[in-house]
C-alpha cells in the first residue's frame, strides 16, 4: 500500500479512536457526576453511589489513555487502518432504520406482520430481487414463526388487531 | 465400593422403561428449548411442574433434570450457527463457533459441542456422585470476600477477550459493569441511572444486551456489503460436517478444562454457568500455544466453554440435593419442585431417599448418552440452516432475536432495546471494540459490587478483609499473575525484537 494511503487510514482509525475516547470520556464524567448525587455511603457501609463512582473515574481514566495514544501513537495498540466504506455504512445504518420501524409497527401490526413487512423491506431495496420473491419469503417466514413460537410452544408475541 | 453399589441401585431405578421414555421426553425437549430462543429452562420447567404432581417424584426430577441439561446441549446451536446466543452461557461459544461456522466447519462446531458437553455433563455427574458433600461444605466456606476474588478472577479473563486494544477491551468492560447497575440498589432501594423508566428498575436483562451486540450487530455488519457474496460455506459429505480426529486431539485439554471448571464454578451458589464459560474460555486461551489465533474460529475456543456449560449442571445440583441451596432460577424451581413432592433437600436427602438422589445420578448418565446420540445425527442437518439464502435468514435472525428477547418479559421497551444494543454492537465493530467484555462486564458487575459492598460492611470499611482468607488472597493473586502474563509476554518479545535488531 502507498504510504500516503496508509498514512490517510492511519490517520481514519486514529480520528475514530479520538472520537470515541471524547464520547467515552463524557460518558465517564455523566457517570461519575450521576454517582455523586448518589449516597456514596449509607447505614449499611458503601452507598449506591460507590461503585458507580469508581466505574465512571475508570472510564474517565481509559479515556484519558486513549487520548493520550491517538496524540503520541498515532493509533491504538496496532489497531488496524481499515478502509472507510461509507456505502456500506449507509446500507447497515438503513437496515437498522428499516429494524426500528419494524419494532415501531409491532403494537399495532403485531409481530408476524411487522417481520413480514420488515423482510419484504430489506428483499426488495437491499436485495433488488423481485417483489414476488419478497412477497413470497414475507408470508412464509411470519407464518412459519407464527406457527413455531405462539401456536406450537406457546410463546406470546406482540399481536396486533387482527389477533396474531 | 458404597458408591459403585448406590449406582448400581441408581441405574436399577433409572433404565426402567417408564424413566428411561420420561428421561428421554426431558432431554428431546430441553434440546428443543436450547435450540430455540423464547423459552429457557426455568420457564419450560415451571410451565412442566403441574404436570409431574401425579407422577412419581423419582421419574419427575429425572424428567425434569433432563430439561435441564438437554437445554444446556442445544444452547449451542444458534451461537454456532447465526451468533445467536440461545441462552447466556451460549455467549462465549459465539466468538469462534460462529467464526468456524463462518469458514464452512460449522459441522465440526457443532459436533465438538456435543462430544465436549457429553464427556464434561458424565464429569459433572461423577463429580455429583463421589463428591458432592464435602464439596459442597468447601463451597459454604465461600463468603462475600472469597465471591469477591471469584469474580475479580472471571474479570481478569477480559486480558483474553479484548483483541488488539487492551484499553478499548477494559472501557467495553467498564460499560459492561456500569450497566449491570442499572435498576434499583439491592441494600438501599434506590434507583440508579433509569432515566426515570419504569422498566429500568429491575435492571436491563443480560439477553437482551448480548442478543442485541452479537445477533443484530453482526446482520448490521453482515449487510454492509452487497448481496451476492457467498457468506457461509456448508462442505458436502457427512465426513466432512463431522469433527476430525485432528479436531478431538486439539480439543483433549479443552473437555478436561471445560469439565473442572464447570463443576467447581456450578457448586458456588450464584456463579453461574456463565461464568463458567467465560472462565474455561479464557483459561483455555491463556494456556493456548496458539491463543492469537483464538477468536478467529478455533476449535477448542467452542469445546471448553460447552464443556464448562454442561458440567455446571452436575456441580449446580450438589448444593441443591446436599444443601439445599439453590444457584440458579432454574435450580431454585426445582427445589420448589422437591418441596412440593414432600422432599426436604439438605444433608440427609441422600441417605433418607436414596432412590431419588441415586436414581437421578443414574438417569443423568443416561440422559447424556441419549444426547450424544440425538445430537451427533442432527449435526449435518443443523448445518444445512447455513445454505438458507442471507435474504431469508437475516429477517429470520431479526425474527429470532426480537422472540429470545420479547419472552423475556413481554415487554415491547426490552425490544427497543434490542435496537439500542444492536446499532451499539453494530458501532463497536465499526470503532474495533470488542463485544465480549462488555458482556463479561455485565455477568460479573453484580455480584462484584454486591460481595465487594458486603466484604466493606463485614469489616466496617477496611479493604484488609478482601485477602484476610486464603482462598480470596490466593485468587486475588493468581487473577494479578493473569493480568501481569500477556504485559510479560510483550516485554519478551520486546527483548527478542531489540536482540535481533542488535544482530
Amino acid at each position: 500500500m502507498p504510504r500516503a494511503v496508509d498514512h490517510f487510514l492511519v490517520n481514519m482509525q486514529t480520528k475514530k479512536d479520538l472520537a470515541s475516547a471524547i464520547c467515552l470520556g463524557a460518558f465517564g464524567i455523566y457517570v461519575a457526576y450521576a454517582a455523586i448525587n448518589l449516597p456514596y455511603t449509607s447505614e449499611f457501609g458503601p452507598g449506591p453511589g460507590f461503585f458507580p463512582l469508581w466505574i465512571g473515574i475508570g472510564i474517565v481514566g481509559c479515556s484519558l489513555v486513549m487520548l493520550w495514544s491517538c496524540a503520541f501513537r498515532g493509533r491504538i495498540d496496532g489497531g488496524e487502518a481499515i478502509e472507510p466504506n461509507r456505502t456500506g455504512v449507509v446500507r447497515s445504518l438503513g437496515a437498522w432504520t428499516a429494524f426500528i420501524a419494524a419494532i415501531v409497527c409491532l403494537p399495532f401490526l403485531g409481530f408476524a406482520i411487522s417481520l413480514g413487512v420488515l423482510t419484504a423491506f430489506l428483499i426488495v431495496v437491499f436485495d433488488r430481487r423481485s417483489p414476488w420473491t419478497a412477497l413470497g419469503t414475507a408470508l412464509g417466514l411470519a407464518a412459519g414463526f407464527h406457527l413455531v413460537f405462539p401456536v406450537a410452544l406457546g410463546v406470546s408475541l406482540p399481536v396486533g388487531p387482527w389477533g396474531f | 465400593m458404597d458408591a459403585i453399589g448406590n449406582l448400581l441401585l441408581g441405574f436399577s431405578i433409572a433404565l426402567t422403561p417408564v424413566n428411561v421414555f420420561w428421561c428421554f421426553v426431558g432431554v428431546l425437549l430441553g434440546t428443543v428449548v436450547g435450540v430455540l430462543p423464547g423459552l429457557g429452562p426455568p420457564a419450560t420447567i415451571a410451565l412442566l411442574l403441574p404436570l409431574t404432581f401425579k407422577m412419581d417424584p423419582t421419574t419427575a426430577i429425572i424428567m425434569l433434570a433432563g430439561i435441564y441439561y438437554g437445554a444446556k446441549y442445544g444452547g449451542s446451536t444458534t451461537s454456532i450457527l447465526l451468533n445467536v446466543p440461545g441462552e447466556s452461557a451460549s455467549v462465549v461459544t459465539c466468538l469462534d463457533g460462529y467464526q468456524l461456522a463462518r469458514q464452512g466447519r460449522a459441522g465440526a462446531a457443532l459436533g465438538i459441542a456435543a462430544i465436549s458437553s457429553f464427556v464434561a455433563g458424565t464429569f459433572g455427574v461423577l463429580g455429583l456422585m463421589f463428591i458432592a458433600p464435602p464439596v459442597a461444605k468447601f463451597a459454604l466456606r465461600f463468603g462475600p470476600p472469597e465471591y469477591f476474588g471469584l469474580m475479580v478472577l472471571g474479570l481478569t479473563m477480559v486480558v483474553f477477550l479484548t483483541g488488539r486494544s487492551v484499553v478499548k477491551g477494559i472501557l467495553a468492560t467498564l460499560f459492561g459493569l456500569w450497566l449491570a447497575g442499572v435498576g434499583t440498589d439491592v441494600f438501599t432501594a434506590e434507583s440508579r441511572f433509569t432515566f426515570g423508566r419504569m422498566e429500568l428498575l429491575d435492571g436491563i436483562d443480560f439477553v437482551i444486551v448480548s442478543i442485541g451486540l452479537f445477533a443484530i450487530g453482526e446482520v448490521l455488519v453482515n449487510l454492509e456489503s452487497k448481496t451476492g457474496a457467498e457468506i457461509f460455506k456448508v462442505p458436502k459429505g457427512l465426513r466432512n460436517l463431522l469433527p476430525t480426529l485432528r479436531d478431538l486431539k486439539d480439543s483433549r485439554f479443552a473437555f478436561l478444562n471445560g469439565s473442572v471448571v464447570g463443576f467447581f464454578i456450578g457448586v458456588l451458589p450464584g456463579a453461574g454457568s456463565t461464568i463458567a464459560s467465560f472462565l474455561s474460555y479464557g483459561l483455555e486461551k491463556a494456556l493456548s500455544r496458539r491463543a492469537d489465533k483464538f477468536g478467529t474460529g478455533v476449535i477448542e475456543g467452542v469445546a471448553a466453554p460447552e464443556g464448562a456449560n454442561n458440567s455446571e449442571t452436575g456441580g449446580a445440583l450438589v448444593p441443591l440435593m446436599t444443601l439445599g441451596i439453590p444457584g440458579s432460577a432454574t435450580t431454585a424451581i426445582l427445589l420448589a419442585a422437591l418441596h412440593l413432592w414432600g422432599f426436604r433437600p439438605g444433608p440427609l436427602l441422600i441417605q433418607e431417599n436414596p432412590n431419588l438422589f441415586w436414581g437421578l445420578v443414574a438417569s443423568m448418565y443416561v440422559g447424556n448418552v441419549m444426547l450424544l446420540i440425538l445430537n451427533l445425527p442432527l449435526v449435518p442437518v443443523f448445518a444445512q440452516i447455513l445454505k438458507v439464502p442471507y435474504f431469508v435468514l437475516y429477517p429470520a435472525i431479526f425474527g429470532i432475536s426480537i422472540v429470545g428477547v420479547y419472552s423475556v418479559s413481554n415487554s415491547l421497551f426490552d425490544i427497543w432495546m434490542l435496537g439500542v444494543f444492536g446499532l451499539l454492537g453494530y458501532l463497536m465493530r465499526k470503532l474495533d471494540f470488542p463485544s465480549a467484555p462488555l458482556v463479561l462486564g455485565m455477568v460479573l458487575g453484580e455480584r462484584l459490587e454486591l460481595s465487594l459492598r458486603q466484604s466493606l460492611m463485614m469489616s466496617q470499611g477496611s479493604l484488609s478483609v478482601l485477602v484476610a482468607g486464603p482462598l480470596s488472597a490466593g485468587m486475588l493473586i493468581f487473577a494479578g499473575l493473569l493480568l501481569i502474563m500477556p504485559m510479560l509476554h510483550r516485554v519478551r518479545s520486546w527483548r527478542v525484537k531489540a536482540v535481533e535488531q542488535e544482530v
